[in-house]
């Protein structure tokens, strides 16, 4: 075990950062170009950082397992961004926003870090301008705002129902300027499979080309991952279908603390699944909450179509149960709600497995234009999944595994317990706690690459320069770089009879079924007695055909399964440790009388953090106490 | 939910950049309309493992529409028969039973073929890195309000921006152009006043990096039909218009 400091800088909230900022040692620009850093994965976070540190003058080489940067999976994000900018007058501040984000987190955030991040949040607005990127814009030309869940202000932008995919490529533009200027070396096609440590400091990654097979190392004075969630340890989630955790999982093998894993989010407006067939779900965005109302019928089993069931036959039930929210109450909140009503037999749609999102009202009141303009593409998008057309029948929704609040443990600075080797965007478990707030995680990729690792990353390096780094013709490199050959000759040598894809489907069946949106005891304890023994048959019975040696998506898929596999099991052991409900961890045992979450601030005010000791059934937890001064710890409520 | 029975698929199989490919015939019996196309395939997949055959590859990853991964022309139609729909958010529904369906990969001299109905696009990037970009280093941004960008001005340049960077515009194109994809991005950042400061230089960069890769554009207008972002083809005069008065202004500015 290294060290295991969060490095909370001293003095006031609200000047922490300021005081971090004025003390971090700086690297001069001529011994900038000095220094190599790696950037694994070429999302928001991956981009930006890559374009931004590569701008003051370090060497960058990004790494992508897709095809070209810009596909990576924040181009799905459709609502918007979150900024305290204000603009719309509404008593938004950095701290209201720093205090929705701890509330909407179930206060299991760290202060410090949330309360930069509600800072910079109004930079990034600025920066993405200055890009290019085609907010939505008032008749006066001024920036468009709109509301999100777990807030009372509007204080999102948004660039039509395709906010994420335009911040993309707006840093992915940046960052191929770099690209073109030789600030940036791009792999891609280029796939994360192991992180070396040479005496305690990161030295550097080992990568397979998926065209090739090859297995290569490179090293470097910085490593940062900011390769995504895990939501697809699910099978079904929102996810891109390529969205994995090996990078993340390699790291904590090698040292990296893992942290929170079973906070996971569950979207409550998906598609629900249709087929058995299903190889994802989609999204449709929160922001439809903004003027779509939802509702099922009052009996169970009503069969009629929605057109034809009277208002008071409705159940309004968020209007209902959260009356100064409404539609707009948090996503974990929301999704329960919807979950209890279905398996009361109140839902709706061939499968009875969705709720209505109704926008007859917003219809009406706005005319079908306004809701054009608003919600244009995601109304397509719905039609062509669904077929049917929500201008006319309410879309029918159900909850989805979405987005990952755990990953790797890191510090003040990013950085995890590894020195050396900072973890990024959706791959940390920094800012959002236990529940993440819709609109909030492009913001935190963009926070963490633009704003927070170039000066964290200068403070580290600042004290490397005038050393020598181990090249990649360390032993440490070879030996890893043998251990990934024999691990991936290992997939195609099982010859088995189930494919991955057949492991995935039913390790994702286990972990929805009980380290999904509601957990017992009894249930986590079977899934830890299930999970094992399926690995097991994963070990054995494994197939994957095709060679080692050309693009073979079923090897690449087998390697990705293995690691869901483990992660699984943390997933669950922290699910059963934490006795207590918070935010999207919701334990059956511990609810109010009104089935909202209970949390137990005696025990549990704490980050768990895992250490890999080997044997995935026997991590061993660690605890970072969390110290609140500002935020005052009370019970959630949005009633 | 009902099912589509006694699919053929005709379906493109290359061993890598250097075979010569060739069709091989597969049968599904029996297929979910709810199924999309390239769920259809995953079965296909998994069967293929099943026999003991290697699966086949092919680029997809969001498959709800906005990455760009997904190709493959369908019945020679690039992303498939349905208008505005990329491959994987096109669905089983649109096929009926007993239909047979050629499935190929984009077929362009830009866009070599990697194995089966992969290829390579990252001649894409290549465009992009000689100036798709307005150059603002991280931290001297001015206020995000500061500059008023109309409704309609902003409209225009988001209407570009929706480019996903698939490559159907290249793969439907009888010459192989790669026209509709570099104007969506030039009009996309000439439209906006942050993209005014490098205008010209922008687009003549763009433009000749383009002419490198791909072939010419003589107007057919298979781009903007194929596109599944609807990016109007008006975007490739936007384009010629500022290319021309490149050649002007980028000379003065060099002898000035």
């Amino acid at each position: 075990m290294n060290t295991f400091n969060s490095k909370i800088p001293a003095g006031a909230l609200h000047e922490k950062w300021d005081n971090y900022k004025a003390s971090a040692k700086l690297v001069n620009p001529n011994n900038k170009r000095k220094f190599k850093i790696i950037v694994v994965g070429t999302g928001l976070a991956g981009a930006s950082a890559a374009a931004t540190l590569a701008e003051l003058g370090y060497q960058v080489d990004a790494f992508t397992f897709h095809d070209s940067p810009r596909r990576a999976h924040s181009i799905a994000a459709q609502g918007g961004i979150n900024a305290a900018k204000n603009y719309q007058g509404d008593g938004d501040s950095i701290n209201r926003l720093f205090q929705d984000t701890i509330k909407g987190g179930d206060f299991r955030s760290r202060e410090a870090n949330v309360h930069r991040l509600a800072q910079v949040s109004v930079d990034i607005i600025d920066q993405m301008v200055a890009q290019g990127v085609p907010f939505a814009r008032e008749y006066g030309g001024l920036l468009d705002n709109r509301s999100f869940g777990g807030a009372q202000v509007s204080r999102t932008f948004y660039a039509r129902g395709q906010t994420g995919q335009q911040l993309l490529i707006g840093a992915y533009q940046q960052m191929a300027r770099q690209v073109g200027l030789g600030g940036v070396r791009l792999f891609n096609r280029t796939e994360l499979i192991d992180t070396v440590t040479i005496d305690g400091r990161c030295a550097g990654i080992v990568v397979r080309d998926l065209l090739t097979g090859e297995i290569q190392s490179h090293s470097a004075h910085a490593v940062v991952l900011a390769t995504g969630g895990y939501g697809n340890v699910f099978f079904l989630s929102t996810n891109a279908m390529n969205s994995n955790v090996t990078a993340a999982w390699r790291a904590h093998r090698r040292g990296a603390l893992f942290a929170n894993p079973c906070y996971t989010q569950i979207h409550p407006t998906c598609i629900p699944q249709a087929d058995e067939t299903q190889s994802k779900l989609t999204l449709m965005s929160e922001s439809l909450r903004n003027d779509g109302r939802v509702w099922v019928p009052k009996r169970a089993d009503d069969n009629r179509p929605a057109h034809q069931i009277p208002e008071d036959e409705r159940d309004y039930y968020l209007e209902r149960l959260y009356p100064s929210y409404g539609n707009l109450a948090p996503r974990d909140i929301s999704s329960r709600a919807a979950k209890r009503l279905v398996d009361k037999g109140q839902g709706i749609g061939p499968l009875k497995n969705g709720v209505n999102l109704d926008f007859s009202a917003a219809i009406e009141r706005l005319g079908r234009e306004v809701v054009e303009e608003r919600y244009g593409n995601l109304f397509q998008m719905y039609e062509r999944i669904a077929g049917e057309d929500p201008y006319k029948t309410p879309m029918r929704i159900y909850p989805a595994t979405h987005y990952t609040m755990g990953g790797l443990w890191v510090d003040y600075e990013l950085m995890t317990t590894i020195p050396g080797l900072y973890a990024a965007g959706e791959a940390n478990f920094s800012d959002h706690g236990a529940n993440r707030l819709g609109a909030s995680a492009l913001m935190q990729g963009l926070a963490d690459g633009y704003f927070v690792l170039p000066y964290t990353i200068s403070n580290q390096l600042a004290s490397l320069l005038g050393k020598t780094i181990p090249g990649t013709d360390h032993p440490a490199f070879k030996e890893a770089e043998n251990e990934a050959k024999a691990r991936y000759n290992g997939y195609l040598n099982v010859k088995g009879k189930r494919s991955p894809d057949w492991f995935h489907r039913e390790l994702g069946k286990i972990i929805w079924d009980e380290c999904g949106m509601e957990r017992t005891r009894e249930g986590l304890q079977k899934a830890l007695s299930d999970l094992p023994a399926l690995y097991e048959e994963f070990k054995t019975d494994l197939r994957v055909t095709g060679t080692g040696d050309s693009t073979n998506q079923t090897l690449e898929k087998a390697g990705r399964v293995d690691d869901f596999f483990q992660l699984g099991m943390a997933m669950c052991q922290d699910a059963l440790t934490r006795e207590e409900s918070c935010g999207a961890h919701f334990r059956s045992e511990y609810q109010t009388e009104d089935g909202e979450a209970q949390r137990n601030d005696d025990d549990f005010c704490h980050v768990a953090a895992w250490e890999w000791t080997g044997d995935a059934m026997n991590p061993k937890r660690h605890v970072e106490e969390l110290v609140f001064e500002t935020a005052h710890l009370a019970t959630r409520s949005y009633k | 939910m009902s099912h589509l029975k006694n699919l053929t698929l005709k379906v493109w199989r290359q061993s890598g950049p250097t075979d010569k490919g060739h069709f091989e015939n597969y049968t599904i019996d029996e297929i979910s309309d709810e199924a999309s196309f390239l769920e259809m395939l995953d079965v296909l997949n998994e069967r293929l493992i099943g026999e003991n055959k290697e699966a086949v590859v092919f680029d997809h990853d969001c498959r709800e529409g906005i990455c760009g991964t997904c190709s493959l022309m369908i019945n020679g139609v690039a992303h498939g028969p349905q208008k505005a729909t990329t491959t994987c958010q096109l669905h089983m529904r649109t096929f009926k039973s007993g239909d047979t369906i050629v499935i190929e990969p984009w077929r362009a001299t830009a866009f070599p073929i990697i194995k089966d109905l992969m290829v390579d696009r990252s001649a894409f990037d290549r465009i992009i890195e000689a100036g798709g970009f307005i150059t603002a280093a991280t931290g001297g941004a001015p206020d995000a309000n500061l500059i008023p960008i109309p409704k309609p001005v902003a409209d225009a340049a988001m209407d570009s921006a929706a480019c996903i960077g698939c490559g159907a515009c290249v793969a439907a194109c009888p010459n192989g152009a790669a026209n509709l994809f570099t104007a969506a991005k030039i009009s996309h950042l000439n439209f906006l006043p942050q993209g005014q400061a490098e205008r010209f230089k922008r687009t003549e960069a763009m433009v000749e990096t383009m002419d490198e890769h791909f072939g010419s554009c003589t107007n057919h207008g298979e781009c903007s039909a194929a596109c599944p972002k609807e990016i109007s083809i008006d975007v490739i005069a936007l384009m010629n218009k500022d290319y021309r008065a490149s050649k002007f202004k980028n000379r003065k500015e060099l002898s000035r």
